[in-house]
């Protein structure tokens, strides 16, 4: 599965739970969803044991256009 | 009759001898000293009437009151350069203190008060300033709950406006440190008090707007936090600048504020989408704790799983209820199709051509019986027939003539019988057959 957000993966992991519960799929398609929903739930486990922060400093370069700095960077020109 | 009219512009004796005539200038000059050396700086209170703002940035209006039934009035100005000391909104019927100093203008021989410093009568200017900002702002619906936001549940991208260098970045980084760090924070510094910090923020929100139209519908910024730590109602009061206000109400993304602390509500509170008591709180909204999610997670993955087996048991239900009618179905197809099976094999051997044959074959001997009794019938027929004639015939036995006495002759030469004696000669032999044995003649005579 290429990289997912985990609020998204969380989302779409309830999303698969409701479809399951309303019960009017095809035995494929409830095979398909599960399998899915596994793995979203496995990504997502994996996104809280493996989360880092992000931090950027949004600033404007001399022509007006956004820019982001780390915030240690930042820190160190002030 | 016509009286005498005294001549009133006629000086007087008095006059005559020590009349002193002032030009309008030396009067007025002569005033202006007395006035402006007599009272120095003063404070007035009154209520503001007429008051008038002028295209050059100096406002005039009057003070006025009313003791023991007398009213009196005061012209007041305050020039431009010590307007924009003034943080509230001066208005008719207001009730103000004011210092400054009385002044006369010469060329319309007026006094007035020229006010270096005013304030609202009972409460602290900043304080009116805001209620005033807050009453109009509120008048056109800045506050209004259908205008907000909903907040994003876990946000991926959280942009916050505040000092680099503040306690509000701190404390929500602290936040982040705790819970769960899955979210990236674009921080758009500013000054949050002092000269330039309203228009900072108000920019800053706009900047983070700005910045969402490059981005692609996964990758903007969901949220914003605008504040700062606590300090006095002075430190805050960018926050309640209308600018500021203005620029959270046209954010089209969320606004949570984060002010000071829990006691303070300022009106960028009012504006946002959602207020938080402090900036950590702020953080907490939108940063959730990681066990809340490990739960969450756990619930839905089990939830999913327990959905799951519970379809595929009422799958596997289906398809025994299914093949239990398929069962049901096919028997009354096949005893259906043996049912016709019989009605045709039966029509079928009534078309066999050996059937026909055996229908023929009986039909023949049917034929062949009839014929057969018919024949009988024929046969004992002519039977009964032959045996009449028989029966006649016997009765023509010439033996039975003989046997009453006749008798037959016949010529021996040829065996005729004679019926006439001349069909004899003399001498002839004839045989005369008589009842018992023959006797043989010879012709003697004939007749």
């Amino acid at each position: 599965m290429a990289e997912i957000k985990f609020e998204e993966a969380l989302k779409k992991l309830e999303k698969i739970v409701e479809d399951l519960e309303n019960g009017d799929l095809s035995l494929d398609e409830a095979l398909k969803k599960y399998q899915e929903g596994i793995e979203l739930s496995r990504a997502c486990s994996s996104k809280l044991d493996n989360a880092k922060k992000k931090i950027d400093v949004l600033v404007k370069n001399k022509k007006g256009e956004f820019e982001f700095k780390p915030l240690n960077e930042t820190k160190s020109e002030e | 009759m016509v009286e005498s009219i005294p001549d009133l512009f006629s000086p007087g004796e008095e006059f005559k001898n020590n009349r002193h005539v002032f030009t309008v200038s030396e009067i007025t000059r002569e005033i202006k000293t007395l006035l402006e050396g007599s009272f120095g700086s003063i404070w007035v209170e009154g209520e503001v009437s007429n008051f008038i703002a002028s295209s050059s940035g100096h406002w005039y209006f009057s003070l006025k009151d009313r003791v023991d039934g007398v009213d009196a009035l005061l012209s007041a100005a305050i020039f431009s350069r010590a307007t924009k000391d003034v943080k509230f909104k001066l208005e008719n019927g207001l009730k103000v203190i004011c210092s400054g100093k009385i002044s006369v203008y010469p060329p319309h021989g007026k006094y007035s008060l020229i006010i270096e410093k005013i304030e609202p009568k009972g409460i602290g200017g900043l304080q009116l300033a805001l209620e005033q900002l807050k009453a109009k702002l509120e008048k056109e619906g800045l506050f209004s709950v259908e205008h907000k936001k909903p907040i994003p549940y876990l946000p991926a991208k959280i942009g916050v406006v505040t000092s680099l260098t503040g306690a509000a970045i701190k404390d929500i980084l602290k936040v982040l440190d705790r819970r769960f760090k899955d979210a990236q924070i674009i921080i758009n510094p500013v000054k949050v008090q002092g000269e330039g910090a309203k228009e900072e923020i108000a920019q800053a929100i706009e900047d983070f707007n700005c910045l969402n139209q490059g981005f692609s519908a996964g990758e903007k910024v969901e949220v914003l936090i605008v504040g700062r730590g606590g300090g006095s109602i002075e430190d805050l009061w960018a926050f309640n600048e209308e600018i500021v206000a203005r620029a959270i109400y046209n954010s089209r993304i969320p606004v949570i504020s984060a002010v000071g602390h829990e006691r303070d509500v300022t009106i960028a509170d009012l504006v946002a989408d959602l207020r938080a008591a402090t900036p950590s709180v702020a953080a907490e909204l939108v940063i959730p704790r990681q066990e809340d999610l490990r739960q969450r997670l756990e619930e839905l993955t089990t939830s999913l799983k327990q959905d799951f087996s519970d379809a595929v048991i009422s799958f596997r239900g289906q398809v025994i209820d299914i093949v239990h009618r398929l069962q049901i179905a096919a028997d009354h197809a096949w005893e259906i199709s043996a049912n016709r099976l019989g009605a045709n094999v039966k029509k079928l051997s009534l078309l066999n051509p050996v059937v026909k044959l055996d229908l023929y074959q009986i039909k023949l001997q049917d034929l062949a019986r009839q014929i057969y009794v018919r024949a009988q019938h024929f046969v004992s027929l002519k039977d009964s027939v032959f045996k009449g004639m028989i029966e006649s015939l016997s009765n023509l036995n010439p033996l039975n003539i003989l046997s009453r006495g006749y008798s037959v002759t016949f010529r021996l030469s040829d065996g005729k019988i004679i019926k006439d004696s001349q069909s004899v000669s003399m001498g002839e032999e004839i045989r005369t057959k008589v009842y018992q044995g023959e006797i043989t003649s010879k012709v003697t005579e004939v007749n």
